[in-house]
């Protein structure tokens, strides 16, 4: 029996290496101070009622930033913790294995579970107060949505601990992730992980578009609306379609490993090349799902700070249509050197170097939206103008690698790595920052300090170019993706050195994000305006936090910008129109169902992942159960009265 | 601005009764389905897709032509096209107002799904009995995936239809359940449709 134990726990718990045992001491830590802080401060009822169980849309936003950021953590630590191995010639710091779990994490973890959460927060943060919406359209989907990625992520994260992490790189090629090469569980929490939370972002893209159609405040026409909406609005069309080749793309390859099929095997017919054009169907329209909301948080940023309309607001539009289509014609892009004959490969070099046109368009309208406007330099504006020049940068190697020939020279080398962390670290990543401290006064009620921000900026900005400047010489030099360790005659070691030395400053600068944080809460500047920036859109016209209806009074728009029109209007003493009379909120409940159904997922997952049904079947009738339960449910909305809105707003107002 | 606060203060009135903003969020799930079904078509698509590719790779196992039994896939098509047809009738006698024929046409649309169901497993069955199963050949495999998708859809859409039969025995028909039976109705015209891609493109086109 012991022995039995011993044996399970051997398989089960990942061991042998100092800095795993160094997590496992910090996971055990860090779980036994939340549970003793939360009991000792009696706060799991409060867990439970205002944050486990919400379907605000604005505490959702909140989870989710707070998720991803601890993501971007340990996105970060994989990230340095490859750097270091490769500082040097021939080290010894991580083992090959190791290795290819860490760089396989990482990539995983900054995509899905740290950029595409990042993107959901800010969606729910602000999309419905931009278009002066109480609500998103499906509040219990959207808590839904949420629990999802919180579990899938879940799932995939302790997968370094238990079982062992996935080592086939982010997309899983096979027939390196079948069950022949890659017998271990890493490659179904990679599986598992990625489907629950796909499911959840999948829902999300619904929720979005039909938020942003339906549930605009009166007067405002789609082509009145703020360019964020619209970025959001063209992101979510293309996770609606993108998404589901993901799902079904993972649900193949988890019945190749575990019903034995044939999809991608190299016996019994099977195709690996499929998965490969599969993935990038989905794949390569999701970078783009990523980037598009940062457009839209730069056009909301320069003319806030440039204190100018938007230049060239349609042609912006126009753009981020144009991409969301473009993207799903250039997945071949990434396997051109695999042999799928000449004139694919122009087709797809050429439809990839056309989505070059509509991304210049939109620089040049951030330029012309600078050009002679009243510049001012806060943080928000600050990633702003640093993202340009990284981005401009970023996509003319892009439209290096989209030359078909040049590709077999760039393909799988180091100036491949470069280019994309490029455009993913200088656009989305500098985009969701800008978007953080930009919208964060309106969320939390007070301003982050701007003195630690700008600290933060220069570090992740001079990190930035420290890190990967140097990996287009390597790639160059024909150092190729993957490798764990070179040889000192290979002549790398230095630009390795530099490189590694700017992954650090760049996680200087997330350290200097956090004090930041800590520190503007400890010393609150607060908003007390509700109109920090002196914006132009509909969420600068409520209190900041904003109460849990948003709007007291759904507000009338009349044009583009309109809370800037308005301030205008009555600096040249146009008296606003009186504000109509207050009546009953309608608002959804709250509700434990997402909460409980997602974990449900996560027992599913875990039990497929180790091959136990006893765990499996529980967990699906479980989420039956939830299903069924809220179908039977009818009780779920209230009214807010129209005293407590009066009390509330008074209150919000009363600081001005 | 006057039309507009005229219409807010009508759907405050009308909102203590529980209709004027239901009448918003009913049409607006209505929206979300049909974006779900976007999504699931494109499920579809990719399965098929997959399904085109491996088509002709039998790996030297059974091959289709050899194992299809067309008698039953006709009869599993005219079921199912006639479960449409009956789900269409549910959704008129709703709009009659008249609850019993509703969940008497629901019920009737059930026991074809179900049929449907049977009929399927029955194949399988014969299919896995005549060495054919999901891990011979690659055929095989999209095969199963494909078909047994769809017929995981069907049988959800069962377990839905009676819910929505419970719920209907007790709420009767209102803002909410009507657009739970619309949605219904929609979902399985949706899984017709695809059915008819399957019919010909994996059965027809294979024993042609």
């Amino acid at each position: 029996m012991w022995d039995n134990i011993k044996e399970f726990a051997s398989e089960f718990f990942v061991t042998g290496d100092p800095l795993i045992y160094g997590a496992d001491v910090a996971i055990g830590l860090s779980i036994v101070a939340i549970v003793f802080v939360m009991t000792y401060f009696k706060k799991w009822t409060w867990l439970w009622r205002e944050w486990l169980t919400t379907v605000d849309h604005k505490r959702i936003g909140i989870m989710y930033v707070i998720a991803s950021l601890l993501m971007l953590f340990r996105g970060g630590v994989d990230a340095l913790l490859m750097r270091t191995q490769l500082a040097m010639p021939e080290l010894e710091f991580l083992s090959p294995e190791h290795y290819n779990g860490i760089f396989t994490t990482h990539g995983v973890i900054m995509i899905l579970f740290m950029a595409m959460p990042l993107m959901f927060g800010l969606f729910n943060l602000v999309v419905p107060l931009q278009i002066g919406a109480r609500d998103v359209a499906f509040p219990f989907l959207n808590s839904l949505s949420f629990w999802l990625f919180f579990w899938g992520a879940m799932l995939f994260n302790v997968s370094f601990v238990i079982g062992g992490s996935p080592d086939t790189g982010w997309l899983a090629y096979p027939p390196l992730s079948g069950i022949q090469f890659s017998p271990g569980v890493g490659q179904d929490f990679y599986i598992w992980g990625i489907q629950i939370s796909g499911i959840g972002s999948l829902m999300t893209g619904i929720n979005f578009i039909v938020t942003i159609l339906k549930m605009r405040a009166p007067g405002m026409k789609l082509m009145k609306m703020p360019m964020f909406s619209w970025s959001v609005l063209s992101s979510s069309l293309t996770i609606i379609l993108a998404f589901p080749i993901l799902t079904i793309t993972l649900a193949l390859l988890f019945i190749d490993r575990y019903l034995g099929a044939h999809f991608f095997t190299l016996d019994g017919g099977g195709n690996p090349m499929m998965y490969i054009n599969l993935i990038w169907m989905w794949g390569h329209p999701e970078v783009y799902i990523v980037i598009l909301p940062a457009f839209g948080i730069f056009s909301e940023i320069v003319a806030t700070f440039s204190k100018k309309r938007l230049f060239g607001y349609k042609s912006m539009v126009f753009a981020l249509m144009a991409i969301s289509v473009t993207s799903f014609f250039t997945w071949a892009h990434h396997f051109f050197t695999m042999g799928s004959g000449a004139n694919v490969n122009v087709f797809f070099a050429i439809s990839t170097m056309i989505i070059a046109i509509p991304t210049g368009v939109k620089v040049f309208n951030w330029l012309f939206t600078m050009f002679r406007g009243k510049i001012t330099i806060k943080t928000p504006m600050l990633w702003t103008i640093g993202f340009i020049p990284c981005f401009v940068v970023g996509g003319m190697t892009g439209v290096m690698l989209s030359v078909a020939p040049a590709d077999f020279q760039f393909h799988n080398s180091y100036f491949l790595i470069a280019h994309f962390h490029q455009v993913l670290i200088g656009g989305v990543a500098f985009g969701y920052f800008a978007a953080l401290s930009y919208w964060w006064p309106k969320v939390f009620g007070f301003k982050l300090n701007e003195r630690l921000g700008k600290w933060a900026f220069w570090m992740w900005g001079i990190g930035f170019y420290v890190c990967f400047m140097p990996q287009y010489v390597l790639g160059l030099m024909g150092m190729t993706r993957r490798v764990n360790t070179y040889s000192w005659d290979s002549g790398w070691w230095e630009l390795n050195l530099v490189s590694t030395i700017g992954g650090f400053l760049m996680g200087i600068g997330f350290l200097f994000q956090v004090w930041q944080i800590l520190h503007s809460i400890k010393h609150m500047e607060r908003d007390t305006t509700g109109d920090p920036w002196d914006g132009r859109t509909l969420e600068w016209t409520i209190p900041s936090p904003a109460p849990a209806y948003n709007f007291a009074v759904i507000p009338h728009v009349n044009e583009r910008d309109s809370f800037w029109e308005e301030k205008q209007r009555r600096e040249r003493g146009l008296v606003p129109d009186p504000q109509p009379e207050l009546e009953p909120i309608h608002m959804p409940k709250n509700s434990g169902i997402p909460f409980i159904k997602s974990f449900c997922w996560f027992v599913v997952g875990f039990g497929f992942v180790f091959d136990w049904l006893w765990m499996s079947i529980p967990g699906v009738i479980g989420i039956i159960a939830c299903m069924l339960a809220h179908s039977f449910n009818y009780k779920t909305d209230y009214y807010i009265p129209v005293e407590e809105i009066k009390r509330t707003e008074a209150a919000a107002r009363g600081s001005i | 601005m006057a039309s507009a606060r005229k219409h807010s203060s009508a759907s405050a009135v009308e909102a203590h009764h529980g209709h004027g903003e239901h009448h918003d969020l009913e049409s607006m799930r209505v929206m979300g389905f049909w974006l779900f079904l976007i999504t699931d078509c494109i499920m579809f698509g990719s399965l098929f897709a997959t399904y085109a590719v491996l088509s002709g790779s039998f790996a030297g196992g059974p091959t289709a032509a050899e194992l299809f039994e067309m008698p039953g896939v006709i009869a599993e098509t005219f079921i199912l096209l006639t479960s449409s047809f009956t789900s269409g009738l549910a959704v008129l006698s709703m709009h009659r107002g008249n609850v019993k024929g509703l969940i008497g046409w629901l019920a009737v649309t059930v026991l074809l799904g179900a049929s449907f169901i049977t009929l399927e497993i029955t194949e399988f069955v014969h299919l896995v009995h005549e060495g054919a199963s999901i891990s011979t050949s690659a055929h095989w495999s999209a095969f199963f995936t494909l078909v047994g998708a769809h017929g995981l859809h069907v049988t959800i859409g069962l377990v839905w239809m009676i819910a929505i039969m419970l719920q209907l025995r007790k709420h009767g028909i209102n803002s909410v359940t009507r657009r739970k039976v619309t949605i219904t109705s929609l979902y399985w015209h949706f899984l017709d449709v695809v059915w008819i891609f399957v019919f010909t493109i994996v059965y027809l086109l294979e024993v042609m």
